[in-house]
Formats: C-alpha cells, structure tokens, sequence
C-alpha cells in the first residue's frame, strides 16, 4: 500500500488516475482565519490522518462523504467522481456507497445490533437482508449481541456494530473518525488490535483519522499529516516520523522537549555546530524555554551563525546524573536543578531548569535509587545526535 | 351527566389532536432544526396561547371566520352556512389554543436527537423523508405521546374559546365545561360535580401517562 508520492503541483485538480481508490483535492473556507485546503490521492490499504484537533479532519471527511460542500475541488472514489465544482458535480450523500464510522458512532439508540446493521439495507429482499447481515454478525463476531440495544453494549461492542453496520453497505471507502477516542487507554489497546484485523479482512480502503500517536503506529501503513487544515507530509508512518518536517509531524514522533535555538558558531571539522538555546519565547504548543538559555553542541546543518532554529529533544533521550559525569561521549552536560517529578503510567516525567527547562522521562527504579526528589541537584546529559533541528516549517538535513 | 355533550367534547378533542398531530410534527421539526435567525418570531407566535386570555384568542377568530372576513364569506359560499357558531369553529379555534401543546414537546424531544443519527442514516442511503420515519418520529415517540395527552387534555377543559366562537348550542357546540357552567347557573351543584369529576378524571389518567413517559421508554444510549 502506498500514498501516491506526486506532488501537489504536478497535479491538475479533478484529473483522477485509475489507480487512485480515493482522489481528494478540496477547499473550504470555514473562518476568516482557517480553510481546509488538502490534495491527495490514495491507494488500497489503511491511511491514517493525523492531526492536532481543531485541524480540519472531521470537516474533511464530512466533505468526502458529502454532509458537508466543499466550496470548489474534486473527490473521486475509483475514478467514479462524487463532487466536482468545475463540472457541477455533487453527487447526494444517500448515493455515495461510503462507509462513515462517526467519532461517537451514532448507533440508533431504538435499533437493536442487528436492526442497526440491517438499516442501510432495506432495498434488498429479507433473505439477501439476513444473509448478508449474519455474515457481518460473526466476521464481526458480535452474533451473540444481535438484539441487545446499543445502551446495553460496552464500549468495545459498540465499536464493532459500528463498523459492521458501515461495512455491511460494501462500501468503496470507509471512513473512520478518532474510532477509540473515546474509550479508556486499557481497552483502547485492545480494541486498536481487532479494529485492526477486522478492517484487514474486509480488504476496504480505510481512512482512519486519529490524533493518537499510538494508533498511528498500532494501525497504520500509510501517514498523512494534517495541520490547520493542510496536508503537510505523508509516506509510511516509519519515513515520515524519522525524518519529521515540522512541528506537529515532531510532536508525533515523540520530541516532548521542543526550543527555539540561534546558531551561534559553526564547527565544520567536527561535523558540529553551536546553537543558544532558550531566552526567546518559543512556539505555544511547546514547552516555554524559561531561564538565560544555554548552549548546546547539535549536528551540523546548512545554516549560519545568527540563524534561526528549533531544537527538539525526545524526553527518553535524555540522561540524568546526580554527580558532574566525567570521561562521556556525550557533548551536553548542562548542570541544573531538578523542577519536578510527576509519573505517567510507568514513566516518571522529570523537569529539570538547566538554563532551560527540559522534560526527562526515567524509570520508578532508577528515580529511587538515585534518590531524587525536587530541588535536588542533577546533571542533564544529551548527545549531539539527540538533538533534532527544525528549520521554519522544514527539517534541516 | 350530558351525554350529547360528553360524546361531543370528546368528538372535538379528538379532531384537534389528531389536526394537532398532523400539522404539529411538521412544525415542530422546523421549530427543532431550522438555523433561520427569526425563528425565535415563530416559537413566540406558537406560544402565545399559553399566556394569552381565550376570550383575546376567541374574539379574533370569531372576527374571522365571521361573515364580515373573507374566511367566513368563502365558507359560506362553499357550504352554503355560516362558519361562526358551528362545530368547524369550534375546532378552529381550539387547533389555535392547543398548538403550543403538541408543539412544545414535540419540539423539545426532537432536538434532543443526536445529529449525527441524521447524518448516519444519510451515510447509509436513507433518505430525508424515510429517516424521518424511522429515526426521528421513534426517538420522539415520548414526545408525540406528551403533545397527543397534553392537546387532548387541553381541547377537553377549554372554555373560554368555546364560548367565544361556538356559543352553547346543544349537540353542536356544548361541550362539557360549558355544561358544568349551566349547570351552575341551575344551582344544580351535584351534577356539575358529576361532570366536574369527569374531566377530572380523564385530565388525571393522561397526565399520568405524559408524566410516566418522562422516565422514558428506554435507557438513553449513554454517550461514551
């Protein structure tokens, strides 16, 4: 499975290849200051749309789906088109044959599981009507729950009638919003892994959006970003997350420490460069750099002194000792005082103000052998090569 | 007890639930879903006969379906006798004073359906007039039971309307409330009683099922 690799200016809009399940290339103005803007063209397989809230991603489904008008563009499934605005074309949301999971299901509350899954098909005879949704009953395997109401299922259970009742419809695209959501970390888990299997055998292109970083990586084969409404980078989960091109694709591959640097000198002989870093407010989103700044030694990337950056620092990266280490490989020793301690499921997150104010993630056993507690005394330790720079929007090479 | 006037009022409350019913839902699903900015205009309008007098609201549509409006002159050119004084009128009237009845809950248990039911059921291919049928006339079933109890209720102890537009002609016009003020006008205390209770009763057992419905037919999906 693979996103199309074109990019957005080789591209005429409304111009769909064979090869695309799902050609999408919309605009819409939603307020003053935000629109959705997104071009992009799939193939079979599950593609996930990550994305902070707020950046459009349920309006942009709403649009393929047809709920929602596009204020110009084109959306074609299988080169069938759905809505062109040049050719005055919109075809009805009722005659799309899309499959929808809504981000809270919308099981009819008064349909038992089985007159849910079944409403969709009321044009068939009652024997292909039957035949078709016991099918789905036990792919799904929710034959047991089939007249229960949706107030009597779990959270988990609903999922599946929810699914089942898109899939039953045979559609030539699903459409999931943030599925699990709204379900609690320990059954999200588990429910990510059926989704995963059930969406796998019914061999229909899936556009899971989700702001999860772990459904992202539990489901997906194939990334799309999406950021105040525009697709900023897309290829397989792996290619986008290591090489992140921005801030929100940095904020999903996990750099919870993220400050606006200035080169300051330029190492070319070691491959190296200087950059201060804090002592400017940076980006909203992100942790304030407080205090004078500091220096850190980071790769080397095509830049001058005076020039502006962001540094971004993943949490696990970073190394604490109580005692200044000596005879280390590591570049950045930076001596400062520990802020807090807070513990996430098994992390122990630990703020430490070394000039900046960086966040590191240590194990329970290693936070009570070393005895830490705030106010202690620590030194922060992060090699080069765990800096990762960002340039205006771009990751610099 | 004045069975001609029994058997009329119910006849009466009847007609203007089931009118009530007809011309309440499309309303009250406009009332629930329209984004037009008056709509405030309307839900006010379709409220005025909660707090108006029945006698303000009877006079006016005496005055109107009088010989005098074209409403009046039509009907009589149709039918060949006046609309005022007559059961028709009656009914007029009382469509008028019940309509915030039906509406009300009607439109309160509508827009307490979740949207995006609407939107699913178009997802699936159903169109605007079946999901109508099967999802939104099922999720406001406790509503239309309230309009239906309450109108019914409501058509039954009117009097102030009645008297109004149909006068107290026996078998036409005299419904049981005006009997109860003949009655006391006899001084005949035991049977306006007798009626009295009557409407009591019946008012009672309906508000008794509006008042049951509110704990719902079934649990409420609970949102996840």
């Amino acid at each position: 499975m693979s996103v199309l690799t074109k990019s957005a200016t080789d591209r005429t809009p409304g111009a769909a290849t064979p090869l695309d399940t799902l050609r999408v290339c919309i605009r819409k103005v939603l307020s003053a200051t935000f629109e959705l803007n997104v071009d992009f063209a799939l193939s079979s397989g599950i593609s996930i749309f990550f994305g902070p809230s707020g950046a459009g991603k349920t309006t942009l489904l709403d649009c393929i789906a047809g709920l929602t008008t596009p204020d110009s563009g084109h959306v074609s499934v299988l080169g069938h088109v759905l809505f062109d605005s040049t050719a005055g074309i919109a075809v009805p949301v009722t005659r799309r044959n899309i499959g929808y999971v809504f981000q809270d299901l919308a099981l009819f509350p008064h349909l038992t599981v089985e007159s849910n899954i079944a409403y969709g098909l009321a044009w068939l005879s009652a024997v292909e009507r039957d035949a078709r949704v016991d099918r789905l009953l036990s792919e799904m395997g929710i034959a047991a729950l089939r007249s229960r109401r949706p107030a009597d299922l779990s959270g988990g259970e609903r999922q599946r009638v929810a699914l089942a009742r898109a899939l039953v419809m045979q559609p030539s695209v699903l459409l999931l919003d943030e599925p699990l959501a709204a379900l609690d970390l320990p059954v999200r888990m588990k429910i990510a892994d059926d989704l995963r299997s059930c969406i796998q055998n019914t061999q229909t292109p899936v556009l899971y959006v989700t702001h999860s970083r772990d459904e992202v990586f539990t489901l997906g084969d194939n990334l799309l970003v999406l950021e105040h409404g525009r697709v900023i980078a897309q290829g397989t989960p792996h290619a986008v997350l290591s090489a992140p091109t921005n801030e929100t694709v940095a904020q999903l591959a996990g750099f919870e420490n993220i400050f606006d640097a200035v080169v300051t000198s330029i190492h070319e002989e070691r491959g190296t460069m200087t950059c201060r870093v804090g002592g400017s407010p940076p980006g909203k989103t992100y942790r304030e750099a407080r205090g004078q700044g500091v220096e850190l030694e980071t790769p080397l990337v095509r830049s001058t002194p005076g020039d502006k950056l962001r540094v971004g620092i993943s949490a696990g990266d970073i190394l604490l000792s109580t005692t200044a280490p000596v005879g280390l490989s590591a570049r950045n020793v930076l001596a400062g005082r520990l802020v807090s301690l807070s513990q996430r499921d098994a992390i122990i997150v630990a703020v430490v103000d070394c000039g900046i104010e960086v966040a590191a993630h240590l194990t329970l056993w290693a936070r009570d052998s070393l005895g830490l507690t705030p106010g202690s005394a620590v030194w922060v330790i992060v090699k080069t090569h765990s800096c990762h720079l960002f340039q205006d929007g771009k990751r610099s090479k | 007890m004045d069975w001609q006037a029994f058997g009329l009022t119910i006849r009466l409350a009847t007609v203007v639930t089931g009118i009530l019913v007809v011309v309440g839902f499309p309303l009250a699903y406009w009332i629930a879903f329209s984004t037009w900015r008056w709509k405030f205009v309307v839900e006010a309008i379709v409220a005025l006969p909660i707090v108006l007098p029945p006698t303000v609201l009877g006079f006016y549509v005496l005055v109107a379906v009088g010989q005098r409006s074209p409403i009046g002159r039509w009907w009589q050119a149709a039918t060949g006798h006046p609309l005022a004084f007559t059961f028709e009128a009656l009914v007029i009237g009382s469509v008028l004073y019940s309509l915030p009845f039906a509406v009300q809950p009607l439109a309160s248990s509508l827009s307490a359906i979740d949207r995006r039911l609407l939107d699913a059921s178009a997802v699936l291919g159903v169109s605007k007039l079946k999901t109508f049928f099967r999802v939104l006339v099922p999720l406001s079933l406790s509503g239309l039971v309230a309009g239906i109890s309450l109108t019914f209720t409501h058509t039954m102890g009117e009097f102030g309307v009645v008297l109004m537009l149909g006068g107290n002609i026996p078998g036409i016009t005299r419904t049981l409330s005006i009997n109860i003020y003949d009655q006391v006008q006899d001084l005949n205390y035991s049977a306006a009683n007798a009626t009295a209770l009557v409407l009591v009763a019946i008012a009672f057992v309906l508000l008794s099922v509006v008042y049951s419905l509110n704990r719902r037919f079934w649990r409420v999906w609970p949102r996840i």
